[in-house]
């Protein structure tokens, strides 16, 4: 059952084997070229394990059913995230260009795939440097002792605290406020916050240092931005664990529950995390494969750099709830002292009489003997159940819950550096990848002339990008970001992952491409590798795809915005999006996702025109010929 | 204990005021000793009320500076176990007189820090039921301590930026000047390569596949 479309002329778009090996032998060509393989494999994990492993996947582990939630996600790991890193690898090793160069070659047709590629990169990298920045900002206010988020300013005449920090935290206000200055709705701009623009220009300016001669200074830089995420996190585990509370997090976390997995929404969620969590389809991996020798283990990498990120995931979720639980707890904690205080000073009770072992007794028994005073008292009720499952996830986990934690450890400071450190070295090694899915299209696209040198290509590209990103450090900044983070980053990059799976089996050829691997690595891949390619993999991406698109268009766009004047404040107040959002939503993911059939298409009336002109040509040249025949008859004659 | 509280409780001779009768000039003052210190509390005894009665005497004369306040003209009384009392202040010259509550308030207000540091205790643990504690004027330093590392950051960064492109520019002079020596040799070459088609290598070093297979060529 080996279906192939018609493909001709494939044969002379790509190189033979043997030129393949001379290629190799001789090492000719300017190709640049990875220094040794772990700078390979470190560019590749970096790409791969993100900020999402750090506050996205504790967050799903948590909210579908803890430990049961690793069945789905391991599962979907092994049968699609996998088996798509692999065809990546492959056909990047395989055909020795970038992400558009490999898919023109494959056929002229599949060029829109590359080109959407192209554009998901550079949308998500515009706003993933702004996150940057943000860590950065943080990063930069943590020299200091007390840390400025650990206490709310003082207000104008010094009588007391400023009203919108009192009403919700100093977290919160430094975030909302101090950070990025939000306003309430997303027409409103707010214009531009001069310290969050001076962080984008420096998280922008890093980049370029680390991506301004390609892989060569890239392959240095993660030596320490790949590496140095691991060693925090293990300080911070091992911090975490001596803290009050830290295990009753963990148990959390990890506390099955099956019963999440009869609801399809945990295979959706692990599914989409799976995916994305791997950075496929944007063109990265692709690249950063080409760059290896012909004979390079593909497989062997693939199975490799999917083991430390699903690791990766599990031990950051660890840390993570370890230190949520220490936090919860804390809260615990200060709502019942708080509540034994009210009750000491109602009933004049000396201190040490109500402790947080007799609190529910002594309360049972003022309420029987004086209800109405216990009334006036307002007793709040602690839970620490309720503490625990404040999922946050997102620039919430780690601007406002991690960071309050943060300031309740001794040392604050040194917890605050550390821990955006990390972010940082997750979020720039990142960046490399996508800076990569931007760079090299552009350069097969023949955009910028032949001659510029590539400092000057990087240099463009990162000044450019600066500029655009400058939306986002606007008041409103905050709402477009997120605006792009559903919309951007999601359906294009199914339906580009899709059409890849399809594009190699079907269209390149399974046989050939089994063939290559033979060449490549020395033996046929196995039964687990057809079947997953053929059929399951592809099956995936289609499922989710359809599911994600039919739960986006069915549900009311609405955004969570922070408004001081709201009823509900401090809770974040859900509002829907104004009617011209729906036009950039259109551009965001429809542009992307249309460049795959449009390029098409626009191969095919291009190929349309040109073979009646081929037709003319070969018209013209047999009667050129056939004159000059006669003429010669004619003189010889 | 209890015997003894009711015993403090009696007015001394001399200060005839009845403090419960003049409420409205006293304030309410409560200890949480324990939870302020833990381990190293120390119990409320007479002695520590002295103390008390002492310190709120020393902000008396603080504040207004002539009148000369004694330990006895702050009456004390309805104290419980909770460890809170009410206090009085009575003028020096006439002890039937309570001072004003406004004067009282300003009075502890200057020297809040003062009082608090007698007793190892904070503005929280301290309390005077009606005196808002005065917030510690914030420290704001000249240059945000941010924008120092920010500096510092972007130096770095930039220095490193402007290292790399000079680097490059060296090099690709060394490599140029390296070519044109050999160039000049190969020059008389070059037109035979020409003819017979041999592969050049492009700019970026990709195979130039048009020349790749020779039987396409047309044999001249």
């Amino acid at each position: 059952m080996k279906l192939q479309l018609p493909n001709p002329g494939l044969e002379d778009r790509i190189l033979s084997h043997e030129q393949l090996e001379r290629l190799e032998v001789e090492e000719a060509g300017d190709r640049p070229k990875w220094d040794n393989k772990a700078q390979y494999m470190l560019t590749c994990v970096g790409f791969c394990v993100g900020l999402g492993n750090v506050w996205r996947f504790p967050y799903l582990c948590q909210s579908h059913g803890g430990g049961a939630f690793m069945i789905p996600f391991l599962i979907l790991l092994v049968l699609e995230g996998v088996p798509l890193l692999h065809l990546e690898f492959a056909i990047g090793q395989r055909l020795r260009k970038g992400s558009l160069g490999c898919w023109r070659t494959v056929h002229p047709y599949l060029l829109g795939v590359g080109l959407a590629s192209m554009c998901v990169s550079l949308l998500i990298s515009l706003y993933y440097n702004c996150i940057i920045a943000w860590i950065m900002w943080y990063f930069f206010n943590s020299f200091q002792e007390p840390l400025p988020w650990s206490q709310c300013p003082v207000n104008a005449n010094n009588t007391g605290l400023v009203s919108e920090c009192a009403r919700s935290s100093p977290v919160d206000y430094f975030w909302y406020r101090q950070t990025l200055n939000t306003t309430s709705v997303i027409d409103d701009t707010g214009g531009l916050q001069w310290w969050m623009a001076l962080c984008l220009v420096s998280a922008w300016a890093v980049l370029y240092v680390c991506c301004i001669r390609g892989i060569e200074t890239t392959g240095k830089a993660v030596y320490v931005t790949s590496t140095l995420p691991y060693v925090v996190l293990t300080i911070f585990l091992i911090r975490g664990l001596t803290l009050k509370g830290s295990v009753d997090g963990i148990k959390f976390l990890f506390t099955p529950d099956l019963n999440e997995l009869a609801n399809p929404s945990t295979w959706l969620d692990a599914g989409a995390q799976v995916f994305y969590s791997f950075s496929l389809a944007f063109g990265g991996l692709i690249s950063f494969s080409s760059y290896n020798s012909v004979h390079n283990n593909c497989e062997q990498d693939a199975v490799i750099i999917s083991i430390i990120n699903a690791f990766t995931s599990i031990y950051a979720a660890t840390v993570i709830y370890c230190i949520i639980g220490f936090r919860a707890t804390e809260r615990f904690d200060d709502c019942l002292n708080g509540n034994i205080l009210a009750l000491m000073n109602a009933f004049d009770l000396p201190e040490g009489n109500v402790t947080t072992d007799n609190y529910d007794q002594v309360v049972t028994m003022f309420n029987s003997t004086s209800p109405d005073v216990i009334q006036t008292l307002h007793l709040k009720t602690c839970n620490l159940y309720t503490f625990l499952s404040e999922g946050v996830e997102g620039t919430g986990l780690a601007f406002i819950v991690f960071t309050e934690a943060i300031t309740k450890m001794p040392l604050s400071p040194l917890w605050s550096v550390l821990f955006f450190i990390m972010l940082f070295c997750l979020g720039l090694s990142s960046m490399f990848g996508n800076i990569e899915g931007v760079l090299v299209p552009l350069q097969d696209l023949n955009v910028f002339p032949k001659k510029w040198p590539k400092e000057a290509i990087t240099g463009l590209t990162c000044v450019v990008g600066c500029l655009v990103g400058l939306i986002f450090v606007q008041g409103s900044g905050n709402y477009w970001l997120a605006l792009f983070d559903t919309f951007s980053g999601s359906i294009p990059l199914l339906i580009i992952a899709f059409c890849e799976m399809v594009g190699v089996v079907y269209i390149y050829g399974i046989d050939r491409f089994n063939d290559d691997l033979v060449f490549m690595i020395g033996h046929k891949p196995n039964i687990f590798w057809q079947v997953t390619w053929r059929f399951i993999s592809p099956l995936i991406m289609l499922l989710i795809l359809v599911f994600y698109f039919v739960t986006t268009v069915t549900k009311e766009l609405s955004y969570i915005t922070w408004d001081p004047d709201s009823d509900n404040f401090p809770t974040l107040e859900e509002k829907p999006y104004p009617a011209w959002i729906y036009a950039i939503i259109f551009i965001l993911a429809g542009i992307p996702s249309l460049c795959v059939p449009g390029a098409a298409i626009f191969k095919m009336i291009q190929n349309h025109c040109c073979k009646k002109e081929n037709e003319d040509k070969t018209q013209m040249v047999s009667n050129v010929s056939c004159q000059m025949q006669d003429d010669v008859s004619k003189t010889n004659s | 204990m209890f015997p003894l509280l009711l015993l403090l409780c009696l007015p001394p001779a001399l200060a005839a005021v009845d403090c419960v009768n003049e409420y409205r000039n006293g304030y309410q003052v409560r200890l949480s000793i324990k939870t302020a210190l833990g381990d190293q509390a120390y119990d409320w005894n007479e002695s520590e009320l002295f103390l008390f009665r002492a310190t709120i005497a020393f902000a008396m004369r603080k504040f207004t500076k002539t009148e000369a306040y004694e330990v006895s003209n702050i009456v004390v009384c309805n104290q419980t176990p909770r460890v809170s009392f009410w206090f009085i202040v009575t003028s020096p010259e006439n002890p039937a007189q309570a001072i004003s509550k406004n004067i009282v308030e300003q009075a502890v207000r200057e020297s809040r820090n003062r009082i608090n540091n007698a007793f190892l205790l904070t503005d929280k643990s301290l309390e005077f039921l009606g005196i808002p504690p005065t917030l510690a004027a914030p420290i704001n330093p000249d240059t945000p301590p941010w924008l120092i590392v920010f500096g510092v950051v972007i130096g770095a960064v930039c220095a490193g930026i402007v290292a790399l492109l000079i680097m490059s520019f060296v090099k690709r002079r060394r490599g140029k000047k390296a070519k044109e020596v050999p160039e000049e040799e190969d020059q008389a070459k070059g037109t035979d390569k020409a003819v017979t088609g041999e592969t050049f290598e492009d700019r970026n070093g990709v195979y130039n596949l048009g020349f790749a297979d020779d039987d396409r060529f047309t044999q001249l």
